[in-house]
């Protein structure tokens, strides 16, 4: 019946939205920042632990649209063990294939994120997808408790 | 049903024959918009290609058509309220600019430090924000009457937060989130019994129902023009006359002035004391012709097979495991609010659109609505006279897929 919606609602994302990875609360985390989405009301708290500049543990709690767990859910598995500099690239890649921005986009680059990459045919979903990424880059620069998407 | 038009309807509206996603256009976003008939794009098309010049200034020809055009809406919208005068029609740009006037030209001149403004727990946030504004420029308070888990308002809390200290009373006559038909004609008795002024904000009740602001005695009354199958970007304030005599302007400019010197300035009467500036005068017409063709259908007609369509929407809902429905009250407008258990909304919005569905997800504008109900957003269906039962079928049909797919 959704048939159109398959390149935006991959199995993947039903799969993540499910059974969220890294759903958890991180008693010893050293970053923590709140991401809100004041549009849907998409929530969500990240837990990172940065040791040397190496993401040791990224955890989070919160509530949103399947599009957003998926893509929180996703990216904590992703970015656990990455340098806060590739993870700091990881960020920019996804901004430009969620957005649709750059010409030529590589989704290779970016691994199994690439199935969040439907979300540029729906401009309206977009900011569903890049909320955690936000946080994370908020996180990263340890500027801020709380980014809101607006 | 049978005796309403509703296929005539349907036919005056240009939009309900167009493709969404190679399906037919089930349009249930009523709440946050209405479409337009033909007689309202018509009347648009007749200003601009025939009688379009600016109004109450020049001498020519064609500012006199289009003066007279604009005042005879002013005419049918106030016989559409059945306000006393033409004066205390007041075109805005639509509710929110009419409760933001209120605020800053009643609220300000005659609130004081410690003044109350009663509102409800179910407001658009245009009857929130405004106030609290108020409140932070006046010192004035801002208090809300509760609602129970029905989404009605407790009238016993209302009355008690009544006192010597409530200046207005502001409150929604349908609520936009929940659907809930507010007792007005007891909150203004209740209210006038202590002298306390009341406005209605009718911007969701007015395309549902007949209005009379004398039978109600409502103080204020403000609407949109866009919900309303008119234009957007076109509203009205009704005030009593008394009371708009004796509020000073909200802006300044042209067309509210009767003399200016660089001394002073000496304002117009009403209604165009609060109409500074070139209004939406094309919009303005097209809200008059929107006013008609609501007027050739009847409103009682409207609101008995409007009743009928949410009461067969509601049946169907209920059916659907796993459904909630966000307001419950047993005055109800054509309103389905719902939430699907662990799916969200905006994943709800984003599907039955890949239906040709169109819904609301999301707060609605009332934030404190959704906290009071626990939940993040809502989806959100809403009728309107030209939606039929075979629509809501396949929204229900729709929904019942979505809970599939997510397993």
């Amino acid at each position: 019946m959704f048939d159109d919606l398959r390149d935006l609602y991959q199995e993947v994302i039903f799969d993540h939205n499910r059974n969220p990875r890294n759903f958890r609360v991180m008693a010893d985390a050293n970053r923590q920042v709140e991401g809100f989405n004041p549009l849907c009301g998409d929530r969500l708290t990240l837990y990172l632990k940065i040791d040397e500049h190496v993401i040791s543990d990224a955890s989070f709690q919160g509530s949103g649209c399947a599009i957003s767990t998926a893509s929180v859910s996703l990216m904590t598995e992703i970015i656990k063990g990455k340098t806060e500099a590739e993870a700091d690239a990881l960020f920019h890649q996804f901004h430009q294939i969620t957005t649709g921005k750059s010409e030529d986009i590589q989704l290779e680059a970016i691994g199994k994120l690439a199935v969040l990459a439907g979300v540029r045919e729906y401009p309206a979903r977009v900011k569903c997808a890049t909320l955690a990424w936000h946080t994370l880059d908020a996180a990263l620069k340890n500027e801020a408790k709380s980014i809101s998407t607006e | 049903m049978t005796t309403f038009p509703i296929e005539q309807i349907r036919a005056d509206f240009p939009i309900l024959s167009e493709k969404i996603r190679n399906k037919p256009l089930v349009y249930l976003d009523n709440a946050a918009s209405c479409q337009k008939p033909q007689a309202v794009i018509d009347s648009i098309v007749q200003v601009y290609s025939h009688e379009y010049a600016n109004i109450h200034r020049g001498v020519h020809t064609l500012s006199v058509k289009a003066t007279d055009r604009f005042e005879a809406a002013r005419e049918k919208i106030r016989g559409f309220i059945n306000a006393a005068s033409h004066k205390e029609i007041i075109f805005v740009r639509g509710a929110t600019e009419a409760i933001n006037l209120i605020a800053q030209s009643y609220g300000k001149s005659k609130f004081q430090a410690g003044d109350e403004i009663l509102i409800s727990a179910m407001e658009h946030h245009a009857n929130i924000v405004p106030w609290q504004m108020l409140c932070q420029q006046m010192g004035a308070v801002l208090k809300v009457a509760p609602m129970n888990l029905q989404g009605e308002l407790l009238f016993d809390e209302f009355e008690k937060l009544l006192s010597a200290k409530t200046k207005l009373v502001a409150i929604a006559h349908m609520s936009n989130a929940l659907g809930t038909i507010n007792p007005v004609e007891k909150i203004i008795a209740a209210a006038h019994a202590r002298q306390i002024p009341v406005m209605l904000d009718g911007a969701q009740a007015l395309p549902h129902m007949q209005v009379d602001v004398q039978a109600l005695d409502c103080d204020f009354y403000v609407f949109s023009g866009h919900k309303l199958y008119g234009p957007s970007g076109v509203g009205v304030l009704y005030g009593k006359q008394a009371l708009l005599e004796s509020m000073p302007p909200y802006q300044g400019g042209g067309d509210m002035i009767r003399k200016v010197t660089f001394a002073e300035t000496e304002y117009a009467g009403l209604p165009h004391k609060f109409e500074a500036g070139t209004p939406a005068i094309a919009e303005v017409i097209g809200l008059g012709a929107a006013v008609d063709y609501l007027n050739r259908i009847g409103l009682d007609a409207v609101a008995a097979y409007e009743a009928e369509l949410l009461a067969y929407a509601t049946e169907q809902a209920l059916q659907i495991k796993g459904l909630r429905i966000i307001g419950q009250a047993a005055e109800k407008g054509a309103i389905l609010s719902f939430t699907l258990d662990r799916i969200h909304p905006h994943d709800i919005g984003t599907m039955l659109d890949s239906l040709g569905v169109a819904v609301r997800a999301g707060h609605h504008c009332a934030m404190p609505v959704m906290d009071f109900f626990e939940v993040p957003a809502t989806a959100r269906a809403s009728f309107a006279m030209y939606n039929t039962r075979q629509e809501i079928d396949v929204l229900m049909a729709g929904i019942q897929s979505i809970i599939e797919v997510f397993g």
